[in-house]
């Protein structure tokens, strides 16, 4: 919280990329998410924060339609990408995906090449032409994200064989590959060591620049050092959304404070 | 039964044992079990195993030994000139062993005293008449020799008998005393029965080992007995086989053994796509409650015994796969095919890959699966693209078991396959025809020691080394399989 770039941090205004109102999430007979609504901006990184069990990764999930693959879970409400419902029947699941990353918790590269890795998603979506745009894309990914000089000379290697956080940077990478408009990243540094969270960071802060970014967090201090805006959950609720310096330095609801000052969480 | 009564008392002593031993340890720490180094049974249990291992194992050392020292000693005793033409030392064993034995049976009937049995003479007694009174018939009238040796065969196993009995309990007395005497508070009674443990688990795990290998040398030594009655040149690369007890057998191996892999290719083509895809649908796709349902009904087929598959085969597939397949193509006339074997071989296989794969299928994390979907792949690009290959150590091991064991089957064989050996001499056309009768290694081997054979002909012992053969290739199959598996497991942890 006393970091010196909150206050001084720019925050130009954007469009609206992912407007969420009046979402509601069930698991069975559990009301999991209620009455959020949430604007997005392009070309920014916004922070769920919460204490956990609060709702963040579940509202996370239901930006890409993860949910659909947990069979009790229902979503209600209206989550508007450019303008367009994701929830409408005519919406296929598996093309939105395409347009909404996901970087997840764990890093989970699965047991294939480095190369192969990147080239996952190109290849289903037919992406390259032909096998040099394809190298071109994988190298073009590995470069955003911030691994290419780690692996170029390796890119046979299984995947799984590299560490903790280039793994992560792998995924990150696997992800920005398919050309995504928005990213979604849930904890994505929490198996992650402090050298190698400060790398996935600054990547994030690069990634801004191309994409819409959205990061689940536990740590408030990540959330201060890379976000713009801030969403706060409690129980379900989304409890404050605004700039971050805002959130962190003023906030406006008793509960955020409380939370940011470590008395709930 | 004298055995099981030495049994009970040796039981008996170790429960005496028992509970002096954990009344004694309760008696050193006060009556407070707090003080003991270990839970008053533990000082129980020792005083049973003081009792009983040392026993058991010399009661069991001594019905080993003591027949072979009787035999040795016994069968010294008969004069050469006793032994009839065409007759052998070890007849004439047997018919001591028969005599000592009815004359037991007399005493114990109270058809003789004892002291009449013992003082029994050849010359005077039709020992035979007096046998078959009590129910025991000899082939041959006794001779006195004869006789001798059954009343030493007697009196020894009789006094062996009674030291086995005295060395048995006293060694039982001994290790519960010795037990007692060292139930004292700070014994470490637990250690003592932790080590127990582990020597009956050694005990366990070797039995398997040690008959693995019992059976490997047992067919061994036939084998070898084979190969120096047929050259193993001519077995392992001849084309032909025929067996006949006339002398001029083929006995090469090629023919069956290509029927074998031939049926069991046949059988993993069936049983390897459809068990492949019964297990993605059971663990990818279907509900809790349909996979609840559904999976023991698969895992049903591998419960029922091939011999029901064979008739399947005999009196269905076959007559239909002859009747719209191969007559119609012109391909084969005989219901028996290979193609009959190999279908209903799948049939049977598919649990055993269907069940290993789903297993395997459902220990890919779930993480993996997100991070595909989450690429915007779809379900079923997902599995093939990165389900299947992140199982694929896993599959590929549930194959190779269900290899070994279409490789080992042999009703299903017999019933559908028939029993004529594959003409690799009749060319290529013949040998591939998935139409027609072919058999495998094991057919063989049961038909060519069945019936009235002579055991000691080449025709007869080709069976160890047709066993070894195919003891070795499903051996290989096997260890390559836990090979990969291992190298699969190493994956995710």
């Amino acid at each position: 919280m006393n970091d010196m770039r909150i206050a001084e941090r720019a925050t130009s205004v954007t469009e609206s990329k992912i407007s969420a109102k009046g979402v509601q999430v069930y698991y069975g007979d559990t009301h999991a998410i209620k009455d959020v609504d949430v604007e997005i901006d392009d070309k920014t990184v916004t922070a769920f924060i919460g204490p956990s069990g609060c709702g963040k990764s579940t509202f996370l999930r239901t930006l890409n339609r993860m949910n659909d693959t947990i069979d009790i879970c229902r979503v209600q409400g209206d989550i508007l990408l450019d303008g367009e419902n994701i929830y409408d029947p005519k919406v296929d699941p598996v093309q939105l995906r395409a347009k909404v990353g996901m970087v997840f918790q764990k890093p989970n590269p699965f047991p294939k090449s480095i190369y192969d890795n990147v080239a996952y998603g190109p290849r289903i979506h037919g992406l390259a032409k032909n096998k040099a745009d394809l190298d071109d894309i994988v190298e073009k990914s590995l470069r955003r994200g911030a691994i290419w000089d780690e692996v170029k000379d390796r890119l046979d290697a299984p995947g799984t064989g590299l560490s903790g956080g280039q793994q992560q940077r792998l995924c990150i990478a696997r992800a920005v590959a398919t050309e995504p408009e928005v990213l979604l990243m849930d904890e994505p540094c929490s198996a992650l060591d402090p050298i190698a969270t400060a790398q996935v960071e600054e990547l994030i802060d690069d990634l801004r620049t191309k994409f819409s970014v959205v990061i689940v967090t536990h740590s408030m201090q990540q959330a201060a050092r890379v976000s713009q805006k801030t969403a706060f959950f409690h129980l379900g609720n989304l409890v404050e959304f605004g700039e971050t310096g805002q959130i962190f330095t003023n906030p406006i609801d008793p509960r955020t404070e409380a939370y940011i000052t470590g008395r709930i969480g | 039964m004298p055995l099981l009564w030495i049994l009970i008392l040796v039981l008996a002593i170790a429960t005496v044992g028992y509970f002096a031993a954990r009344t004694r340890a309760m008696a050193t720490a006060g009556g407070d079990s707090r003080i003991l180094h270990s839970l008053p049974n533990y000082y129980g249990m020792n005083a049973v195993l003081s009792a009983l291992v040392p026993s058991l194992a010399v009661l069991a050392l001594w019905l080993i030994v003591q027949p072979m020292y009787l035999q040795s000693h016994v069968a010294g005793m008969i004069p050469d000139h006793v032994i009839a033409e065409g007759s052998s030392r070890d007849l004439i064993m047997s018919d001591v062993r028969r005599i000592a034995s009815g004359l037991n049976i007399a005493v114990e009937q109270g058809a003789m005293s004892a002291n009449e049995a013992s003082g029994l003479r050849s010359e005077l007694t039709n020992v035979r008449e007096r046998l078959a009174e009590v129910g025991v018939a000899l082939g041959s009238d006794v001779q006195p020799e004869v006789l001798a040796a059954a009343q030493e065969y007697r009196s020894i196993a009789k006094s062996g008998s009674f030291f086995m009995l005295i060395v048995v309990l006293a060694l039982a007395v001994l290790g519960a005393v010795y037990a007692w005497k060292r139930s004292h508070k700070d014994f470490r009674a637990r250690n003592i029965v932790e080590k127990a443990v582990l020597g009956l688990l050694i005990a366990a795990a070797s039995i398997a080992i040690l008959t693995t290998l019992g059976i490997v040398m047992s067919m061994l030594m036939e084998t070898m007995n084979f190969f120096s009655q047929y050259e193993a040149t001519s077995f392992f690369f001849g084309i032909k086989w025929a067996p006949d007890f006339r002398g001029d057998s083929a006995l090469g191996i090629l023919p069956l053994l290509w029927g074998t892999l031939y049926i069991s290719l046949i059988a993993l083509l069936v049983a390897v796509p459809v068990g492949l895809f019964a297990a993605i649908y059971m663990s990818e796709y279907a509900g809790p409650k349909l996979r609840a349902v559904a999976k023991p009904l698969i895992e049903i087929l591998a419960g029922i015994p091939t011999i029901v598959y064979g008739l399947f085969a005999l009196l269905t597939v076959g007559p239909l796969l002859r009747d719209y397949f191969a007559k119609p193509t012109g391909l084969g006339e005989s219901a028996d095919s290979v193609l009959t074997a190999g279908l209903v071989m799948g049939i049977m296989l598919i649990p055993f890959v269907s069940s290993l794969s789903d297993d395997i299928i459902n220990a890919v994390p779930q993480s993996m699966r997100d991070g595909s979907l989450g690429l915007g792949a779809t379900k079923s690009e997902t599995i093939r693209q990165v389900i299947v290959p992140a199982a694929l150590p896993g599959i590929v091991g549930a194959v190779l078991l269900a290899t070994s064991r279409a490789i080992g089957e042999t009703m299903i064989v017999v019933m559908g396959a028939g029993a004529a050996a594959a003409q690799l001499d009749k060319g290529l056309a013949e040998a591939i025809n998935p139409l027609e009768a072919m058999t495998t290694v094991t057919t063989r081997i049961v038909s060519q020691l069945t019936g009235d054979t002579d055991f000691a002909a080449p025709e007869t012992l080709v069976a160890f080394a047709l066993g070894l053969t195919l003891f070795v290739i499903t051996l290989g199959l096997n260890v390559l399989a836990l090979y990969i598996v291992r190298k699969y497991r190493e994956q995710y942890e």
